[in-house]
């Protein structure tokens, strides 16, 4: 059984004037007990908005419209707060977006992670949590004795790294990473990224592996989802992601992203811009930049369901047809 | 022999310190004056209409040497040779600023003392969103450098030039496009406005630091293939620095790569990627991610990152993190030299 799945799940984001912003629109998804899957699409796609509404996160402009989050099984959006709290951290943690850079500066590594353990009542004496610090800080490879140095004595791969530390200070069974890597050097983003492959494995982890960077999740997700818009394009294997994608605009994100065992080969630029949110197009949310030859009028009219291709091979394209 | 005209750019045994400042401590105990070697010795030459890349790690000295080249930075030791000319005569000479190296300029040649080396040489900075002010509209933006050059050509010239400029880079119509500010465009359209900005002044040499580094992946095609298609069309030499190997393989003809402020390898790039020699550049291969997992490589993961350039190591600087490394690299320190035609590699094991 998937440790978790999201159900249909769309979000608003109000605007100041009052009128609702459609960012995020029928977006599911499981994983199961061990697997990863990335979750790519452009900058502004919707990505980080849905991991902070499954963990219930969400600034106070959003708001959850519909869908289910269910972790084992429950819908943890029924949850009461202090229900929700025994979710986070503990069932479904994870490291967000630039928190490598919102580290405390004037207080040391350990004693940031033995905060959290308290907060999180993963320890209560003092002890034990700077113990348990030590552990953890060893566990992302780095040497227990710097959590007594402050971030600004880190590099940006260090503080990634302290930053892990903290998202399974409560051995939570799936870890979302939001960007991860980028703003990272090449040989640092592989080092975090053998980091989170070894976690995985070692502590079981479900992993949320979020990205614009497709070479990363083809290196280590075993499931991708590729939102556009604040919807699902597409959501496959990485396998059939990567080789047989059937959404034009994987294909065309595919063939944008350079490839250094093929330097020969060309680039293709996706024209024009994704979407606005307060001018979102009536009928499929790609058809003003799609060049797909079997596009048609429906495209601009209606928009296109999310269909089962083949087992487990889902795109929303009126364009493309289920195998047999 | 074969006559070849001069090359475009000359860079010869390029250094550059910063001097760290010392406490009264460090004078009290007479503890040498020490500096941050961010090149230490570079030396290459881009023929006209190539592009080059300068790929390396976060501090290697990439920017440093772009800099340098450009003359906005005086170098250590070392000369830089601007289609023949040394510019860094001129920045010793008359100090950094380049109004006195244009100045120097005018006994020099009849046909290009109107034309220095900050019109003739041009760099795009990394961040699109940082270096374009928002309070400009594109059309001011563009026309700026006209004005600091001190170029006043006539209101028509000057709306040719902007127009020429944005067109080229893809912002056509160009009157579409020059009332607006730049919150008003899309993050690729605002690259293309920097480097508008940049080819306004008709440089022959662009330097191009990061271009593309804080862009989505769509639109980062979009921008390379500009910078391609710049040179196909105009013949600009391109000097492209990037940490990003994929990207480099993809438009450049040659490949520089920097460790340490030092080129360890320089050679055709498809050569380069396919056939690396240096170590550092096997590793730095093996880690960039290929878009498909089919084809996941193993990875060689080097530990630790770039030592401090204020400490160097002995020998071969790169010996600490080398998984090939032998007793001889802790002593000698490796010259580039070449291992194919055209090919050149800092190792003593190949
Ligand atoms: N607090 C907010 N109020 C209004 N709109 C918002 C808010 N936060 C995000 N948005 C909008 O919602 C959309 C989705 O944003 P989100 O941050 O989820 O994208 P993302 O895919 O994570 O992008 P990135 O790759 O840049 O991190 C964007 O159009 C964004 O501008
Ligand atoms: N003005 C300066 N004063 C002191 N040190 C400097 C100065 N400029 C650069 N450095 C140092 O020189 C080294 C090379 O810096 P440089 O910016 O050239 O590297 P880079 O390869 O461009 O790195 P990045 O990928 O991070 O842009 C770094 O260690 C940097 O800290
Ligand atoms: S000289 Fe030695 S240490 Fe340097 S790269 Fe070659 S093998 Fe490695
Ligand atoms: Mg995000
Ligand atoms: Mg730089």
């Amino acid at each position: 059984m998937a440790v978790l799945e999201v159900r249909n799940l769309s979000v608003d984001y109000v605007a100041d004037d009052g009128t609702p912003l459609h960012a995020v629109a029928d977006v599911g998804f499981s994983v199961e007990q061990g697997r990863s899957l990335g979750i790519v699409g452009e900058s502004g796609c919707g990505k980080t908005t849905v991991m902070m509404a499954l963990l219930r996160l969400l600034p106070e402009e959003g708001r959850i419209v519909s869908g289910q989050v269910l972790f084992d099984g429950q819908d943890v959006l029924q949850y009461s707060e202090s229900q929700m709290r025994q979710v986070r951290w503990r069932g479904i943690s994870m490291v967000f977006q630039g928190a490598m850079n919102a580290l405390n500066p004037v207080r040391t590594v350990e004693s940031q992670i033995v905060e959290a353990l308290q907060i999180h009542d993963v320890v209560e004496q003092r002890r034990a949590a700077r113990e348990r610090a030590g552990e953890l800080l060893q566990l992302v490879g780095i040497p227990p004795q710097r959590g007594r140095q402050y971030p600004h004595q880190y590099s940006g791969g260090m503080r990634q790294r302290a930053v892990i530390a903290m998202a399974l200070a409560c051995n939570p069974r799936v870890l979302i990473a939001d960007e991860p890597t980028t703003a990272l050097d090449v040989m640092i983003q592989a080092q975090i990224l053998e980091l989170l492959e070894r976690l995985q494995a070692e502590l079981e982890l479900s992993l949320i592996m979020v990205t614009h960077d497709l070479g990363m999740v083809a290196e280590t997700c075993d499931d991708v989802l590729v939102m556009y818009g604040g919807m699902v394009a597409e959501k496959a294997s990485s396998d059939v992601i990567f080789n047989t994608p059937q959404h034009p605009y994987t294909r065309r994100l595919l063939e944008a992203f350079p490839d250094v065992e093929e330097p020969d080969s060309d680039l293709a630029s996706i024209p024009g811009n994704p979407p606005r949110l307060d001018d979102l197009p009536a009928g499929c949310r790609f058809e003003p930049r799609c060049e797909c030859p079997e596009r048609g009028a429906i495209c601009a009219q209606t928009a296109p369901p999310l269909v089962e291709l083949e087992p487990g091979h889902w795109a929303a394209c009126h364009s493309v047809r289920r195998v047999g | 022999m074969e006559m070849r005209s001069t090359p475009i750019l000359q860079v010869d045994n390029l250094h550059k310190y910063f001097p760290i400042p010392r406490h009264v401590g460090d004078v009290l105990a007479r503890r040498p004056r020490r500096s941050v070697r961010a090149v230490d010795g570079v030396s290459f030459t881009v023929q006209r209409g190539e592009i080059l890349a300068l790929v390396g790690e976060s501090g290697s000295g990439k920017t440093t040497v772009g800099m340098n080249v450009l003359g906005l930075q005086q170098p250590t030791e070392g000369h830089i040779l601007f289609d023949g000319y040394d510019v860094t005569e001129w920045s010793r000479g008359h100090g950094a600023s380049l109004e006195a190296a244009d100045r120097f300029l005018v006994p020099l040649s009849r046909r290009r003392r109107v034309m220095t080396l900050r019109e003739r040489a041009q760099m795009i900075f990394q961040d699109p969103y940082e270096s374009l002010n928002p309070r400009q509209t594109i059309f001011d933006i563009v026309a700026e450098p006209l004005d600091i050059h001190r170029l006043t050509p006539s209101r028509t010239e000057r709306r040719e030039r902007v127009r020429t400029a944005l067109e080229t880079c893809g912002l056509a119509p160009a009157d579409h496009f020059w009332d607006r500010f730049p919150a008003e465009l899309s993050g690729g359209q605002r690259q293309r406005v920097v480097i508008a900005g940049a080819l306004v002044l008709e440089p022959e040499l662009l330097v191009a630091d990061e271009p593309v580094s804080m862009l989505d992946v769509s639109i980062r095609a979009e921008i390379l293939n500009l910078l391609r298609a710049l040179r196909r069309e105009r013949g600009i030499t391109i000097l492209y620095t990037t940490h990003d190997l994929a990207t480099a393989g993809f438009f450049t003809d040659r490949m520089a790569v920097m460790y340490l402020g030092r080129i360890v390898e320089l050679g055709p790039t498809v050569e380069v990627l396919s056939q690396p020699r240096h170590p550092y550049t096997r590793a730095l291969i093996s880690v960039v991610p290929v878009p498909n997992p089919r084809r996941r490589r193993q990875r060689v993961i080097l530990e630790g990152e770039i030592p401090n350039p204020i400490d160097i190591p002995p020998g071969c600087r790169f010996h600490p993190r080398c998984p090939e490394a032998i007793p001889a690299c802790r002593e000698m320190d490796p010259r580039l030299h070449p291992v194919a035609p055209g090919h050149d590699v800092a190792c003593l094991r190949v």
